[in-house]
């Protein structure tokens, strides 16, 4: 059956690089001296550590426990000693740490005892707990905590259920391989997902540079025999992998920024992570491990199994990086980040460890003015028109920038790719929504401290009133007294006992709600807060400290 | 400091005003064919111009020369000049128009993709204001020779009348307008008739039709090549024939047919090669439609009812100037905000 697709407005065709690394089954690795586990890998709170160092963990043991339902537990990759809990270098541009835990294996990789979940009989709600306490979340780069994406939409059911095998990244074939070598297990995944969601049908999109993979799916549920999944190959043009931009072709549907896709009837995951989820509910295995492609400039271009913790020079090493190698990137050549640093742990957002070399990634020609060719515009996925962004980004008129849509862009790297004046635009566009993050946030530290202020001298004017008041009362008492004892008794006193905590209560209340209508109002840019993010904006953070003489600085928020 | 994307696309602004001037060479070549090779003389004179104002430019704001110079597009802008100048203009009249549309238009206004004008058009029509007798001057095909040329462009004195040819549009315009108070009889012959004068072609000027259809294929070429959209020359041939087309319908002895109007002049150039100079004109699709639409309809105007030969010159820079409010105004749905 031939199914209508829809387009997306723009795109590129970069060369896919992925041929290099598809010659050669997913290997394993052998395991590396040490562990550097961060706490923090998904979108959400921060995992509490759960272990000391001296501590012995066994593989799978839980060593950071989900912080509230937003968040998502790690686990032990594999059995031995914990010999610190200390703050890392994570794997980010910034070289900002995070903390993590170090784990010296002892060699054996020995499981500890699984929790094990019986899956029919579980309610969805348990099936959710379970999942967060396995630690399973979006590999496809955004490791977003996957149980709170397992919920339907209002309705109670799903129309469809997307499932994201497009993999457009140039060099990144982890999810091909996992395709074709896991197909099986992942369908398995795809209808445990499909049961929790209750999606009336689930539609995989493959892009069609990847044959074997498709074929491999398409055996799989032939095998299976289940109805209503089906498997589609899907035009390959970079970012057809966006979830929004997978989630247009297959079902024509544009979910705008801001808003959630079930809203739309529509739920999206990656190929990686059903097959998690599957090995989570089928098997007991929390999330140790993923599948990692190594490739640029290495000798052999490959895909391992790499534990979550494991130093990524321990793995390029196996496919063998050639000696003028200048970087890792972690990622794609589209999106992928710099990392600072060659051993740093691979971690459940690592799809790729891109070798970089100057001869592999020239850095670009020289940065040239606008010429206002509209190239960016014809190539943006979000309908964008970057160089207008870019104008007011430059003269750092954030509020126009907004106008503009902003907050729309996905950073895909389109409108870099075709710009013939060489212009680095989603530079620009990251610079400005951090200025902007930090400005709100500033912003709210402001109102915190006025807030605080304005509570303040409330309260003082309150005790002012109080003790007028409990004098007046005493000088009524006095005078009554005197009175009484001249005439009969007279009116009551003025002061109400109790009086006291109704009024805090009253002033309480009503600065919590205007609290509450600010939180309403201001447009919340912050509520982002995937790791690498939030280490953007922690790095601003820190940059503007630096700059700017500590008295200036607002009082912390959050003690109000 | 290098972020993503690490890979580029190999485009540079270079290629694409290299692939602009390529574009030019059939139109150039129906030009010398018919016309003579003196337009190779002024195209190489505005070049140089070009060149040298440019150069002059960069050093005194501190620019890098050697990255902006090969960026090739003062060439683009020379060679618009040159070849919407008459062929037979003195040399310091290209020379000064050049200098002006890089110096002032372009530089002044803070360089490669600043100017809010087109430069070439600023240029032309402070030209034709200055020296609107010089700027007239349109030598029919054949009626000159190299040399001639030569001595026109390169030498002293001149004899104004006897090589003053109006260009058809204007020869036209002049013909119908004295033709108003002509005989009656030949009245509803008028405007067809005049056409079989020695001044045209089949359909335009004699020779400038052909120069036109060199235009017209290098700027679909262009198209072809995705450095321009389709937009800009459409909306502008399209409002261009049907208000010729209204007025032609209404009056045929008074005005001329849509079809000479759009090989006539500067239409085609200005339809594929002017008008669609990103940085003076509009970027959304909505916006080149009203951009070029508005610019036919103030060149049709011009033509008709003005003073000069060409209108073209005159609606670019008006509206250049409407492009910001355009743009603005226009701005396309971002994802997920569309009507279906
Ligand atoms: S592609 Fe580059 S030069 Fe062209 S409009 Fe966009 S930012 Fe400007
Ligand atoms: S990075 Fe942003 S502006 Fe640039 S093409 Fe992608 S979505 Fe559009």
């Amino acid at each position: 059956m031939l199914r209508k697709l829809f387009k997306f407005h723009g795109g590129v065709k970069p060369q896919t690089n992925k041929e290099q690394s598809t010659t050669t089954p997913i290997a394993p690795v052998p395991l590396p001296d040490r562990l550097v586990i961060p706490l923090h890998q998904s979108v959400g709170g921060h995992p509490r550590p759960l272990v000391q160092p001296g501590d012995r963990v066994f593989k799978g043991q839980r060593i950071g426990g989900a912080d509230g339902n937003l968040s998502s537990a790690v686990h032990a990759s594999t059995s031995g000693i914990v010999r610190d809990v200390l703050p890392a270098v994570m794997p980010h541009t910034s070289g900002l740490t995070t903390l993590s835990v170090v784990i010296e294996p002892d060699g054996e990789d020995r499981w500890g005892e699984l929790d094990r979940i019986n899956v029919r009989a579980a309610t969805p709600d348990e099936l959710r707990d379970y999942l967060r306490d396995a630690g399973v979340v979006g590999l496809g780069g955004a490791v977003f905590p996957s149980h709170l994406k397992l919920k339907p939409g209002k309705e109670g059911s799903l129309d469809t259920l997307v499932i994201n095998g497009a993999e457009c990244e140039p060099f990144i074939t982890c999810d091909d391989m996992l395709m074709r070598e896991r197909a099986a297990d992942m369908l398995k995944g795809i209808s445990a997902m499909r049961h929790m969601l209750q999606a009336r049908e689930v539609l995989i999109g493959i892009e069609d540079n990847k044959p074997e993979a498709l074929a491999a799916i398409q055996a799989a549920l032939s095998a299976s025999g289940e109805k209503g999944i089906e498997a589609i190959a899907i035009p390959t043009r970079y970012p057809a992998g966006g979830a929004k931009q997978l989630i247009r072709v297959l079902t024509g549907i544009e979910v705008p920024h801001g808003r959630r896709s079930t809203d739309f009837g529509v739920q999206c995951f990656n190929v990686g992570t059903a097959y998690s989820i599957h090995d989570a509910l089928e098997h007991g295995r929390p999330l140790l491990s993923r599948v990692v492609t190594v490739a640029g400039n290495v000798k052999a271009p490959r895909n391992y199994e790499v534990l979550i913790g494991t130093p990524m020079d321990h793995v390029v090493r196996l496919a063998g990086a050639r000696h003028d190698t200048d970087r890792y990137i972690m990622g794609g050549p589209m999106m992928g980040v710099r990392m600072p640093a060659f051993d740093v742990p691979v971690v459940k957002a690592t799809n790729c460890i891109l070798v970089g070399s100057p001869a592999l990634f020239p850095p670009p020609p020289p940065e040239m003015p606008c010429i206002r060719c509209g190239e960016c515009a014809k190539a943006c996925p979000a309908d964008l028109a970057p160089f207008e962004m870019y104008w007011f980004s430059r003269a750092r008129n954030f509020g126009k920038t907004q106008e503009y849509h902003l907050f729309d862009c996905i950073e895909c790297g389109c409108c870099s790719f075709v710009c013939p004046s060489h212009i680095p635009l989603v530079d620009y566009f990251r610079f400005s929504k951090s200025e902007i993050w930090a400005r709100e946030r500033e912003k709210e530290a402001a109102d915190t401290a006025r807030e605080r202020f304005e509570f303040k001298n409330l309260r003082q004017e309150r005790e002012k009133q109080e003790k007028a008041e409990k004098l007046a009362a005493k000088a009524a008492a006095t005078r009554e007294k005197v009175a009484g004892e001249t005439a009969a008794p007279g009116a009551a006193p003025a002061a109400k006992p109790g009086g006291d905590d109704a009024k805090r209560a009253l002033i309480e209340a009503a600065m919590e709600k205007a609290r509450q209508q600010k939180a309403q109002v201001a447009p919340k840019n912050t509520d982002v807060t995937n790791p690498g993010v939030q280490a953007e904006m922690a790095a601003i953070d820190a940059r503007r400290a630096a700059l700017e003489p500590p008295t200036e600085t607002p009082p912390p928020a959050g003690q109000a | 400091m290098i972020n993503s994307p690490y890979i580029r696309k190999p485009a540079s602004v270079q290629s694409v005003m290299l692939q602009v001037l390529l574009a030019l060479v059939p139109g150039i070549a129906a030009y010398v064919w018919f016309f003579g090779a003196g337009i190779l003389v002024q195209l190489a004179i505005a070049s140089l111009a070009a060149v040298a104002g440019e150069a002059a430019m960069l050093a005194i704001r501190g620019k890098p020369k050697a990255l902006f110079l090969t960026d090739l597009s003062a060439i683009v802008t020379a060679w618009l000049i040159a070849l919407t100048f008459p062929p037979i203009a003195p040399w310091w009249l290209t020379v000064t128009g050049t200098l002006l549309a890089v110096v002032i238009v372009k530089q002044l206004y803070g360089g490669l993709g600043q100017n809010p004008f087109n430069p070439a058009m600023a240029a032309f029509c402070l030209m034709i204001v200055a020296y609107p007798a010089l700027m007239s001057q349109w030598p029919a095909a054949g009626q000159l020779d190299f040399k001639a040329q030569l001595d026109l462009i390169f030498g002293g004195v001149r004899q104004v009348d006897a090589i003053t040819g109006a260009t058809p549009l204007d020869a036209l315009r002049t013909a119908l307008r004295s033709a108003v108070s002509a005989d009656s009889e030949l009245h509803g012959l008028r405007a067809s008739q005049l056409m079989d004068g020695p001044a045209f072609g089949a359909l335009g000027g004699k020779g400038g039709e052909w120069v036109a259809l060199g235009y017209l294929l290098g700027g679909l070429w262009l198209i072809q090549r995705r450095i321009i959209t389709w937009h800009i020359p459409a909306a502008f041939c399209g409002a261009l024939f049907v208000t010729a087309g209204l007025l032609w319908g209404l009056r045929p002895e008074s005005f001329a047919s849509p079809l000479f109007h759009l090989a006539s002049g500067g239409a085609m150039l200005g339809a594929f090669f002017i008008l669609t100079d990103p940085v003076s004109g509009a970027t959304t699709a909505r916006g080149k439609l009203l951009f070029a639409a508005g610019a036919a309809v103030l060149t049709y105007v011009i033509r008709a009812f003005g003073a000069y030969p060409d209108g073209i010159a005159f609606a670019t820079l008006l509206m250049n100037i409407l492009v910001p409010i355009i743009d603005m105004k226009t701005q396309a749905p971002v994802f997920g905000h569309k009507k279906d």
